[in-house]
């Protein structure tokens, strides 16, 4: 009964990381920038929803005020993608690593500004309630993550599988030169990315927010999620999925059944394994330079 | 006298025979040049000999001894240096450092000599840039010497390569495509300085390209390969009037 | 405008560049030699945190700036400097055997990482030495014997031939073995560059194909790299120590590794200068946006330096990638060219990218 309920709890926990890691594999695959700001941006979205629904605040109904959250999250990922990002356009990557590490400072001091440094709690519809499902105390928010995630990952793979649009930004990630000769609007396609992906970061900040509080440094979840995104291979949106899973358990069960102060070093110790056997991630990408 | 001997030499990447069954031989004081079509595997046999691939089957020997399992970075020490078809040169240097990494291979200090930059580390400083500056002066790049490699011509930059190559005294040049992309002007520049390193330095040449004109003016001997095997080798006019060779680059079906 | 005429080698594998330059280096060096006598301890403290910060970040500069290898956990070696110069002293040992032997250690380690890393190229190793840093904060935690655990652990004061040197009984005393420490390194890190190793690390940088072919052996090279790297970054770490006197996980968090790259990234990417510019602004921007906050009389907002930082980064990156030491460059020269500098000759050429899947 404990172990389902480990089970059950590191599913949803990883669902969170998976969404986030998401993100960064989606904007890597497309402009094969690490956006190291994605932490950040769950946080601002978390914030946002929050910022409108809460009775403190707007208190606006919470389907209402989560799709807000989404859609002004989705021109805050466009917007520092036009106006900051593409400035560096042909920059090596290490620039775009540094700048995105940057913005993610400014987004948490401004989140800090703006709502304080005391964590708050997101008031969901379905806080405190419970299903019992063969025994097991099951939470609804439990429910809604798993759900969230499942219908989110399913669309992504169909708009990459089967839209113009999203085949054209496999292409413009492979070489933008050639993408930009062939007709593909690159820059256009970027903007479009860092917006999809700022929703998805919204998502996932309000999944991991039906599940605790936040506060501005939440962002700094998003290192735990780059090793799930390493664990998944970088390359892949289900390989990020996958390793969003597998830090997700590995944390509550080694919490369990490993000495205190280990559970923390887990995920980044399985992250480094990888790294070590696969230098280039699980499902790599990377191939030797022809001379 | 024959300086580099490539025996059967194979390789295979996965089921494809890149190189299949290669032999040839360099003799001292020559310039040997590999042709053929796209694919025919001339670079996988330069990247066989700088040991960047490792041989499936096959054996090279230079100057008597054997190569085919040392490490790449211990290739120049066997007196073979190389240059790349698509320029790889260090961009943020400027050419005198490029070059100067040329002879990486003859530095004598160690890394706490150098740290302290005792007398002797600055005494051999002197000599690397004499000896550079020896390179600068025959490849005629002295308005380069301090530019970043960044802001070069392309041109210029296909000089710096052969001059890296140069830097460390080679006794084997190995030139891969060393006049891809270049002006009829700046491919007669080449061709002349093949011609001095070869008869002034007394260096071997092992080249690949395409640029027939090229080859036929400095070529001692050319082979011809094509899907990975050799189908001729001789002088260049022989090479190039055997049928084989009009065959592979025409693409004349055998049953026609 | 100086023009610069060259008549030996010696004019190129010299440190300076002409006469003049050497005087303003050595004038440089005579003034902060003298600076305990001019500044208020106050200050002088703050001067000993951006020579600290200057140190760890020549440090970083030789692995991130110049082979090329990002390390985004550097904080773990500053951390190996500090805990084994507070366990020697502990233990009595002398300074001038515990701190090269900080170094040593800080060193040591960066080479055992080093070596699952060799394989690890652009994002893949900056994401491993991420990791490497976390999991360094959970490690001090654990070896709670030698570290004291979450409480921390304490140095004494340093006894260098007879000398007390301490932070508060004798600020000047502890200014100068800072200042004398970063010029030893400087100096080294300056010598290392005009040497063939210094040269066999930017061409590991620029292309690892090449260095190979021209003899570099690429592994020996980078764990070169990581050593000397660590060693300096250690040796940081340990007057770091004495700095804070009492410390605990807290002063190497990953938050602290990633502002020492961006720091290096400010000051200005592959020089020595660049750690010199930006722990400069690390340092002494607090002090800075205190004053001017006084001045308008606002309240004070918790962040609000790392905010200003973080801005003024984004804003470096995007107009000037070389950092602050590009922009000193240019000004120089704009001034030796006075007034016949034109904006063209500072232009970028448009860039696009080249996947770096490739490698």
């Amino acid at each position: 009964m404990e172990f389902a309920q480990l089970l059950l709890g590191g599913i949803s926990g990883g669902c969170v990381y998976g969404l986030v890691a998401l993100g960064f594999v989606l904007i890597y695959k497309a402009t094969e920038s690490v956006n190291f700001a994605q932490g950040d941006l769950m946080m601002l979205g978390a914030f946002f929803t929050l910022q409108f629904v809460n009775a403190a605040y707007w208190g606006l109904p919470f389907w209402l005020g989560l799709a807000m959250a989404v859609v002004v999250m989705a021109v805050i990922g466009y917007a520092m993608e036009a106006l900051i990002i593409r400035r560096l356009f042909g920059q090596p990557q290490f620039a775009v690593v540094i700048l995105t590490i940057a913005i993610g400072f400014v987004l948490r001091f401004l989140a800090g500004f703006i709502w304080g440094h005391e964590p708050l709690t997101l008031e969901t519809p379905f806080a405190g309630q419970n299903l019992s499902i063969m025994g097991l105390a099951i939470s609804v928010d439990e429910v809604f993550v798993l759900g969230t995630t499942v219908v989110l990952t399913l669309a992504l793979y169909l708009f990459f599988a089967k839209t113009r649009l999203g085949v054209a930004m496999q292409a413009s990630s492979q070489n933008q030169l050639a993408a930009y000769y062939m007709g593909v609007p690159v820059k256009r396609i970027h903007g479009l990315v860092w917006a999809i992906s700022g929703g998805i970061a919204t998502i996932a900040g309000i999944l991991f927010a039906s599940r605790g509080s936040i506060d501005p440094n939440l962002g700094l979840l998003g290192i735990k999620a780059f090793a799930a995104a390493v664990i998944g291979g970088f390359g892949s949106l289900p390989g990020a999925l996958l390793g969003g899973l597998i830090v997700g358990l590995v944390e509550p069960f080694s919490g369990r059944y490993m000495p205190a102060g280990y559970s923390q070093i887990m995920p980044y110790a399985i992250m480094l394994v990888v790294l070590v056997i696969r230098p280039n991630g699980l499902f790599a990408q990377v191939q030797s330079k022809k001379v | 006298m024959s300086l580099l001997v490539a025996e059967n030499l194979t390789k295979y990447f996965g089921g494809v025979r890149a190189v299949d069954d290669v032999s040839f031989e360099v003799n001292e004081g020559e310039v040997f040049t590999i042709v053929g079509p796209n694919g025919a595997g001339k670079s996988t046999i330069f990247n066989l000999i700088s040991r960047f691939y490792d041989t499936s089957n096959g054996k090279i020997v230079m100057d008597g001894k054997d190569i085919t399992r040392i490490r790449p970075d211990e290739v120049i020490t066997h007196g073979i240096a190389r240059t790349f078809q698509n320029i790889e040169l260090f961009d943020h240097s400027t050419v005198l450092a490029n070059l100067l990494v040329g002879r990486h291979s003859r530095r004598r200090s160690n890394i706490l000599q150098s740290l302290l930059f005792l007398p002797s580390v600055r005494a051999e400083e002197r000599q690397h840039r004499l000896a550079v500056e020896e390179v600068i002066e025959f490849l005629d790049l002295h308005a380069y010497r301090d530019k970043m490699i960044a802001g070069l011509p392309y041109g210029v930059r296909k000089v710096v390569e052969i001059g890296r190559a140069l830097a460390c005294g080679p006794k084997l040049l190995l030139l891969d495509e060393p006049a891809s992309g270049l002006s009829v002007e700046e491919t007669q520049d080449v061709a002349y300085w093949i011609e001095d390193m070869q008869k002034d330095m007394g260096l071997t040449i092992l080249m690949v390209e395409h640029d027939m004109s090229l080859v036929n003016q400095v070529s001692s001997r050319v082979m011809a390969m094509a899907d990975g095997k050799t189908i001729a080798t001789g002088s260049p006019a022989e090479v190039q009037a055997h049928p084989k060779v009009i065959e592979a680059y025409l693409g004349i079906e055998e049953a026609a | 405008m100086r023009f610069q005429q060259k008549t030996a080698y010696d004019d190129d594998i010299n440190l300076y560049e002409d006469r003049y330059q050497a005087f303003w280096y050595i004038a440089l060096v005579g003034v902060a030699a003298a600076l305990p006598f001019l500044v208020s301890s106050y200050f002088l403290g703050e001067v000993v945190n951006v020579l600290i910060l200057a140190i760890a970040g020549m440090g970083l500069m030789v692995l991130a700036g110049h082979t090329g290898q990002a390390s985004l956990g550097h904080a773990a070696f500053l951390a190996c400097g500090a805990y084994m110069e507070a366990w020697l002293n502990n233990k009595g040992v002398p300074f001038l055997i515990s701190f090269p032997v900080a170094g040593l250690f800080a060193g040591v380690v960066g080479v055992l990482i080093a070596i699952p890393a060799l394989k690890m190229s652009g994002i893949y190793l900056a994401i491993a030495t991420l990791a490497v840093g976390i999991v360094a904060e959970d490690v001090i935690v654990l070896l709670e014997p030698y570290t004291g655990g979450i409480g921390g652990t304490f140095v004494n004061a340093i006894n260098l031939f007879g000398v007390e040197i301490d932070r508060y009984a004798n600020p000047s005393a502890f200014y100068w073995l800072c200042l004398g420490v970063a010029v030893v390194v400087a100096l080294g890190y300056a010598n290392l560059l005009r040497s063939a190793t210094g040269r066999a690390f930017v061409a590991i940088r620029d292309s690892e194909v090449s260095a190979r072919a021209m003899g570099i052996n690429i592994a020996r090279t980078k764990m070169m790299a990581f050593f000397l790297s660590c060693f300096v970054t250690g040796l940081s770490g340990a007057l770091m120590a004495h700095f804070l006197g009492a410390f605990n996980y807290e002063a190497f968090l990953i938050t602290v590794s990633i502002q020492l790259l961006l720091m290096i990234v400010v000051g200005g990417m592959g020089s020595i200068h660049g750690a010199f510019f930006g722990a400069m602004v690390i340092g002494f921007l607090p002090q800075i946006i205190t004053l001017i906050r006084q001045q308008v009389s606002m309240t004070a907002v918790p962040g609000l330096d790392t905010g200003v930082f973080a801005v003024i980064l984004v804003a470096i990156i995007i107009i000037e990638p070389l950092g602050l030491y590009g922009q000193w460059i240019k000004t120089r020269i704009w001034w030796q060219l006075f007034p016949m500098a034109r904006r063209d000759m500072f232009r970028r050429q448009k860039s696009y990218l080249k996947t770096e899947r490739m490698r």
